[in-house]
């Protein structure tokens, strides 16, 4: 039986590298973001609070856009639920891999944004670490990394001398690459075109405020649609790549 | 500037965390046991993610006027550039910085 300590320590190590790649990138987006929230008339407050309770970069940056509009709690969470919805299938993957954990899970799922997902999705761990040990780092690791990162942009923003007109594109090109590097993964770029044209109709039949609800169920609908000849062709892909 | 009282502030982050929290746990509360999921739940596993991301990108561009202004240029050069840099590179923070101060130049600068 291991002791508390020599579980976590090596835990700790082998987790870290991992992350390493995720400081980068969640310092930067983290700074962008606690800059957007400053010079959008926010004190640090918001996105260190925030950072912390919320822990999912793409939402944090809409919320911004609804804290800045009219009082609507109901659009904020169906909003949430949408852009978020994709998180529900995370937490179908980890079913087993978080189960056995104790306590721990609450914090690993309350935890499990894109990135962590990947990497404790992903991650080959050594057969000598714990798992729920390494699990816990990634995501603690993580968690600060954006924690930190937007307090300091939410700081430093007030510093800034330059003109940041232009900078809510941010937004903009962190989802275009998410969507083009789930396009290079896919063989089949079915669900990729329906989503980007059903959304563009929706937003040209309902507007700007009120097509992602119309938009999520057009999406919803096509692919349950699409069920039987998408599996097909799945299974040929996969038939073609094992011969 | 926001035009909410602290307390509706509270409300609409409160309101984000709890969906946020939905999406995460529901699955855990669902299937606690052994059950796998229902096949039709597996295939939107796999198949939603992709046009989810497409909603998000056209849902960022809701605000574009494509007929008057500057009818949606920045944006376009922008995210072609960013498909660019992207598919040459393959560094997704390069990509990001890359776009956004294209498109703070162009913003700026050109149009």
């Amino acid at each position: 039986m291991q002791t508390k300590r020599s579980k976590y320590l090596p835990a700790l190590a082998a987790a870290f590298p991992y992350t390493l790649p995720i400081f980068a990138g969640f310092w930067f987006l983290g700074l962008t973001y606690g800059i957007y929230m400053n010079v959008s008339g926010f004190s640090f407050w918001y996105p260190m609070l925030m950072s912390l309770t919320i822990f999912a970069g793409s939402v944090e940056f809409v919320t911004v856009n609804l804290l800045m509009g009219s009082f609507n709690p109901l659009q904020a969470l169906v909003m949430t639920l949408m852009i978020n919805a994709r998180h529900l299938f995370y937490g179908l993957s980890m079913l087993d891999k978080f189960k056995g954990l104790g306590a721990k899970r609450f914090y690993l799922i309350f935890g499990m944004c894109d990135e962590t997902f990947s990497i404790n999705y992903t991650a080959a761990i050594p057969k000598d670490i714990d798992r729920g040990a390494f699990m816990f780092w990634v995501t603690f690791l993580n968690h600060m990394y954006w924690f930190t990162g937007s307090t300091l942009g939410g700081l430093l923003g007030s510093l800034l001398t330059f003109d940041t007109e232009g900078l809510e594109f941010v937004m903009t090109a962190m989802f275009t690459v998410i969507f083009l590097e789930q396009w290079l993964k896919d063989r089949d770029h079915t669900s990729a075109l329906l989503g980007l044209t059903l959304s563009a109709l929706c937003l040209f039949a309902f507007g700007a405020e009120s097509f992602i609800i119309p938009a999520m169920l057009a999406i919803l609908a096509a692919l349950t649609l699409l069920r039987r000849p998408l599996e097909r062709k799945e299974a040929q892909d996969d038939f073609s790549d094992h011969n | 500037m926001t035009s909410l009282t602290i307390t509706e502030q509270i409300i609409t982050v409160a309101m984000v965390v709890l969906g946020t929290m939905i999406t995460r746990f529901l699955p855990f509360l669902i299937f606690p046991t052994d059950k796998t999921p229902p096949r039709y739940v597996q295939y939107l596993g796999r198949f939603l993610p992709a046009a989810v991301f497409g909603l998000l990108v056209v849902y960022c561009l809701r605000n574009v006027n494509f007929l008057a202004g500057s009818h949606g240029l920045p944006e376009l050069i922008c995210i072609a550039f960013v498909v660019l840099l992207h598919l040459w590179k393959r560094q997704m923070l390069l990509s990001i910085a890359g776009g956004t101060v294209l498109y703070m130049l162009l913003l700026q600068l050109v149009f």
